[in-house]
């Protein structure tokens, strides 16, 4: 069994953090990623960052151009990757970012390199479901997981389309606009994720908008796991920690 | 509706989006075969924009250069004062149509703000205008036009708070707002059916010009020139004679201070494939994919990607781009204005250059077009302290 679904079949609700790799350093990212696994953590995103971000809010943007001014590259962020799995082999991993980085790595490198790592999924934030052709058959080829993302406007016969072969999991996006955490969610966001768990052959986790225990019970209720990214990217270390345990008991 | 344009263009856009784009295909499709819209545009582009605008045979410039005859098509005598208009009053009648009651846009150099700004004002819609924080105090004056027109001027810090940036935080909105908000893209880029719609509603400077060519000499021209920053004004000229194979069809990219200095604004010339803003297209990046800050002395130029369509006549050699560099272009923008009593955009300037360079290679009864994509008001402040640093 894969990894992801091992994570998910053990039938708890799942917590997966985003960070924004490279931020505020290399160095610190590290023991950030460390820090995020130790308290609680059951799948790390690992955010990584781009000059153009345009569907990330505020704190993301501001982590990214940390990143980038700190030299980070996917190269450094693949080699801290292979580093993490070494010392936690049961932590689920997922490559996320946009697609021109990936493409200038190589889309064939790109997915051996993850293979080598023992990384378990990639999430393309703007490669929708008509433009993956080119990344489908390596993705296939080296066994990782493609993380479809499911919008607040994915219809339900779109979103059956955009996962019938998702085998990791699959991203919800809570609410319309960019990530970041929001006072509120909106009120028809537990009937979407009891639609879309029942039409996705894969678990569901929810993200954006997320920005404290009680909102993330709240969705859990409804989602096989929660994303948070934004809440936890604008933390430092030892409080990051505090708020990554204080998710991770209030999953329900 | 082809998404792409061989392997250029497509729809990379995270997928709270893609719904969006699948109506807007829709909607633009049942516009484009429906009578009404297309008098409704038709006269609008005759009574407000004041279409169609001139094919003016340049004689003094063509007796300076002393070869082919230069026409230029005179966009710059629009309503607003360049191209741009013809594109949003055409995606405002669209949003329009598809109920949206609010306007943005992304501007660098900010003729495409006011052009949006306008045909808001006109239809009666609510407008937002993204622009870098940087091009907010370059161009001053376009901003104090957007706001007299009741638009709202929106600056963006992030990034290198340009051009780029603008688009990111216009997309970002249009993520949360696309509801009643329609996203008014400026060039021919953007994710699909953007390239499309933008050449489409620019087209008529291509079909004009043609025409008025035949009307006026009997003949097609021999080379058409528009300068390419995204690529609208000149995608909208060669698409009236993308099936005149002898028409050659020439886009000039920004060199900046010279593609080998590395500040330049020259995608095709400069740049390798990418992914931006929605479309797979030749980007300026660096070995790691990080989208570069581009330079020239137009901030209408000054854009990191190029539209779709342009990689594919590139590669396919239909069109050919040719690089301008800055010192050409201010040189081009004096010749013109005294020679023709004509003040071209800094942005039109590049084209007229490469036309100072083609036309003497050509014998007198050739004839040379040149797309005057906007006139050069606006562009005072950056010509003089071009001329003040290059002294």
């Amino acid at each position: 069994m894969k990894r992801l679904q091992q994570i998910f079949a053990a039938g708890k609700k799942a917590l997966v953090i985003f960070d924004s790799c490279g931020a505020p350093d290399m160095t610190e990212s590290e023991a950030r990623l460390e820090e995020i696994i130790t308290h609680g953590a059951d799948i790390l995103e690992l955010g990584i960052p781009f000059s153009d971000p345009m569907a990330d809010g505020p704190v993301i943007q501001q982590a990214s151009q940390q990143a980038l001014r700190n030299g980070a590259t996917l190269g450094k962020i693949l080699d801290m990757a292979g580093r993490i799995r070494r010392r936690h082999p049961e932590t689920g991993m997922i490559v996320f970012g946009y697609y021109n980085i990936f493409l200038q790595y190589g889309i064939p490198a790109l997915f051996r390199r993850l293979r080598e790592l023992d990384i378990d999924g990639i999430l393309i934030v703007d490669l929708p479901y008509e433009e993956r052709g080119e990344v489908v058959p390596e993705a296939e080829k080296n066994g990782i997981s493609l993380i479809p993302l499911i919008g607040p406007s994915t219809d339900i016969t779109r979103a059956a389309m955009l996962t019938a072969d998702a085998d990791g999991f699959v991203y919800c996006i809570n609410a319309r606009g960019v990530t970041g955490a929001r006072a509120q969610l909106p009120p028809e966001l537990s009937d979407r994720l009891d639609a879309l768990r029942r039409v996705s052959p894969a678990p569901v986790a929810a993200g954006f908008g997320i920005a404290d225990a009680a909102s993330a019970a709240a969705v859990s209720r409804h989602a096989d796991a929660v994303v948070v990214g934004s809440a936890a990217v604008r933390l430092s270390r030892p409080a990051l920690g505090q708020f990554i345990r204080s998710l991770k008991d209030a999953l329900i | 509706m082809n998404t792409h344009f061989g392997p250029y263009g497509g729809q990379y856009i995270p997928e709270t989006l893609m719904p969006v784009l699948h109506q807007l295909e829709a909607a633009y499709l049942a516009a484009r075969n429906d009578p009404d819209f297309q008098a409704e545009l038709r006269d609008l582009l005759v009574n407000y924009v004041g279409r169609e605008s001139p094919l003016y045979p340049a004689k003094r410039l063509t007796a300076h250069c002393g070869g082919a005859q230069i026409f230029l098509k005179r966009e710059d005598l629009n309503h607003t004062g360049a191209h741009k208009v013809n594109n949003t009053i055409g995606q405002a009648l669209l949003a329009k149509r598809m109920g949206k009651t609010r306007l943005i846009a992304e501007t660098g150099a900010g003729m495409h703000g006011v052009a949006t700004a306008t045909a808001a004002a006109l239809l009666g819609m609510r407008c937002d205008v993204f622009m870098g924080a940087l091009d907010v105090s370059r161009q001053a004056p376009n901003v104090e036009r957007m706001r007299t027109l009741g638009a709202n001027v929106i600056a963006v810090d992030a990034g290198s708070a340009t051009l780029k940036d603008a688009m990111n935080e216009a997309i970002r909105d249009w993520a949360a707002t696309s509801e009643d908000t329609f996203y008014c893209i400026g060039t021919v880029a953007g994710p699909h059916p953007y390239p499309t719609i933008v050449r489409d509603f620019q087209s008529v400077i291509g079909l004009e010009a043609r025409r008025q060519c035949l009307e006026r000499t009997g003949r097609l021209p021999d080379e058409v020139i528009a300068c390419v920053g995204g690529g609208s004004n000149a995608m909208g000229i060669f698409a009236g004679f993308l099936d005149d194979a002898a028409v050659k069809l020439t886009g000039v990219e920004a060199g900046g201070d010279g593609l080998a200095s590395g500040r330049h604004a020259a995608s095709i010339n400069g740049g390798r494939i990418g992914v931006l803003h929605g479309c797979k297209t030749y980007l300026l990046q660096d070995e790691n994919g990080q989208i570069t800050e581009t330079h020239s002395v137009s901030a209408g130029l000054d854009y990191p990607g190029v539209g779709p369509e342009h990689c594919f006549l590139a590669d396919s050699g239909r069109a050919q781009y040719v690089t301008i560099d800055d010192g050409e272009a201010v040189a081009a923008f004096e010749l013109l204005s005294r020679l023709e009593g004509i003040i071209p955009a800094l942005e039109s300037s590049h084209a007229v250059a490469q036309a100072l360079k083609a036309a003497p290679r050509y014998g007198k009864d050739r004839i040379i077009i040149v797309n005057l994509s906007g006139r050069g008001d606006k562009d005072m402040a950056s010509v003089r302290q071009y001329k003040e640093s290059h002294q």
